[in-house]
């Protein structure tokens, strides 16, 4: 890996280089850079298609996956299928995320489909961070697809952050929450110049006593565009909470169409949105700490993203 | 320490000028106390803000321990020593209140460090120290943290706004305590009695104006004949 490739990785994973030990799989420019596996958790690549599977045995706990992304060649349109198999009773923390280079005039992107299939009794924690760094003209894209089913009594919290040089992204998560599970995602965004993102959140909560709560958090600057839809249905006795706030600045638009359907009496889903531009107040009371202006929209826009 | 000299603001309302502060002038001491009261719209809180320059006056001056500090914005004042608590402090998402008491203070401080300032208001410090400033706090909760921040400022000239609301489950006795023993410049918009009684001096305000300043025994009767609808005597829980 060149000091590019190590930056993308540190931010996406937090890894400094390829670890020594642990599960992991580290993908660049389309190909396997470095797998780790264990008795605990097995990595096989797929045969019909690029990409992996994840299986976690039953009953495992406090085990840590890594599976970053790096994409640096210029021009390359990746493109991969991660599954994950979580065994019954088991709990753990998986990392992703894809950081793309491009000073090109080519576009350049990663498109990851990860299935989550998520046994009964577990509580995973998933995160997942999105960056493009290199030339503010060229294209960087990250469409990433989360496709999620929760069996029973299981939670799945999930952080999705794009923070900054993304030029274009569409993010499409689709769930299905089983009996007495739940499900939390918190989105952070941030767009600037001339960025577009459109990011899509189709919740089931088919099981009886499912939760789902969504918290996106979006700043949008510049000539940016954003666009959030929540699409959740309540087909059983369950409860649906779905929180859009967005901060714009310059000329940028955000726009969030909220919807929410109740198939079931039972089923209880509320939305809630907000969107402006940074308090006045809010401001105001950072500078009377001493800020200048701009520090305390950083801390404002920081904090909000967080 | 700070002089205020022929302070003028307006507004315009439905096309018509309105002035909120006509002529105001006068002069603060280091270390002193001065309470400013009146009835509701007399211009207080206009004031306040312009002296820490969250607003700006259309005409008059503001000098500050011998400098000229009229168009200076909020963050150098605050940097030369201006603290100030607003009346209806602001919420924050994803900010902590040790977040705030580090950035008042200009440094990251311990837990213990950040939980005295907190103490010292009442709040039990080790329960909110991780919150957010967010409106999942009580009112009461973030008027306290408000002066929590301005301990942890530590600035010579403090500003507070009706600080007093909302203490209701705070001992009043450690708000005088808080004004009384920092050893700093305090003005403070208020109508409680006990904090009137207090002060080095009380300013009565009345429809832009000052109505009279000076000590409370000199004032207590204008206050009482004048204004005595807006005074409330602080009950003790």
């Amino acid at each position: 890996m060149n000091e590019i490739e190590r930056k993308l990785l540190e931010e996406i994973s937090s890894l400094h280089d390829v670890p020594q030990a642990g599960v992991y799989n580290i993908r660049k420019n389309g190909k396997l850079l470095a797998r780790g596996v264990d008795s605990e958790v097995n990595i096989v690549s797929k045969r019909d298609k690029d990409g992996i599977d994840i299986i976690v045995k039953k009953g495992i706990k406090g085990k840590s996956i890594h599976i970053p992304v790096i994409v640096s060649e210029e021009g390359y349109k990746d493109k991969v299928y991660n599954d994950f198999y979580i065994g019954d009773n088991s709990e753990i923390l998986i990392v992703a995320g894809c950081g793309v280079h491009n000073n090109s005039g080519f576009i350049t992107g990663h498109n990851g489909i990860h299935t989550f299939h998520i046994g009964d009794n577990c509580k995973v924690r998933y995160v997942e961070k999105h960056i493009g760094i290199g030339k503010k003209t060229s294209k960087k894209v990250l469409d990433p697809v989360t496709v999620i089913e929760i069996g029973k009594n299981s939670k799945l919290e999930m952080e999705t952050t794009q923070i900054g040089g993304v030029t274009s992204s569409k993010r499409v998560t689709t769930a299905k929450v089983g009996e007495n599970s739940n499900l939390i995602i918190k989105e952070s965004l941030l767009t600037e110049n001339k960025d577009k993102v459109r990011t899509v959140f189709n919740v089931d909560l088919v099981g009886e006593n499912s939760k789902v709560e969504v918290i996106s958090r979006s700043v949008a600057k510049d000539n940016s565009h954003q666009d959030f839809v929540s699409n959740v249905k309540g087909k059983s006795k369950c409860f649906g909470h779905v929180e859009c706030d967005g901060i714009l600045s310059g000329r940028a638009v955000i726009a969030s169409t909220p919807k929410i359907i109740a198939q079931n009496k039972d089923a209880i889903l509320v939305h809630e949105a907000a969107i402006g531009k940074i308090s006045e107040a809010q401001q105001q009371k950072l500078m009377t700490l001493g800020l200048t202006k701009e520090e305390a929209e950083q801390t404002i826009i920081s904090g909000f993203l967080k | 320490m700070l002089e205020v000299k022929n302070i003028c603001y307006e507004i315009v309302e439905d096309g018509k000028k309105k002035k909120i502060l006509d002529n105001i002038s006068l002069d603060i001491k280091d270390k002193e106390l001065v309470i400013i009261t009146g009835p509701n719209g007399s211009g207080k809180s206009t004031l306040a803000k312009i002296l820490m320059g969250i607003l700006s006056p259309t005409s008059g001056s503001i000098i500050y321990n011998g400098q000229d500090i009229t168009k200076l914005d909020i963050t150098k004042r605050a940097q030369l020593g201006f603290s100030f608590a607003f009346q209806q402090p602001t919420t924050f998402k994803g900010i902590s209140v040790k977040d705030l008491i580090d950035l008042a203070s200009g440094k990251k401080n311990s837990v213990s460090s950040a939980c005295n300032y907190l103490s010292k208001v009442g709040l039990c410090a080790r329960e909110y120290i991780d919150r957010d400033v967010d409106s999942k706090l009580s009112g009461g909760e973030l008027k306290r943290i408000e002066l929590a921040l301005l301990l942890a400022k530590n600035g010579d000239l403090n500003i507070c706004d009706e600080p007093e609301a909302g203490i209701d489950l705070w001992s009043f006795d450690a708000l005088v305590k808080l004004f009384t023993e920092e050893n700093k410049t305090f003005i403070v918009i208020s109508h409680q009695k006990r904090l009137i009684e207090i002060a080095n001096r009380v300013i009565i305000m009345r429809r832009g104006k000052i109505d009279m300043i000076g000590e409370y025994k000199k004032v207590a009767s204008h206050l009482e004949n004048q204004i005595c609808d807006r005074l409330e005597d602080y009950q003790d829980e």
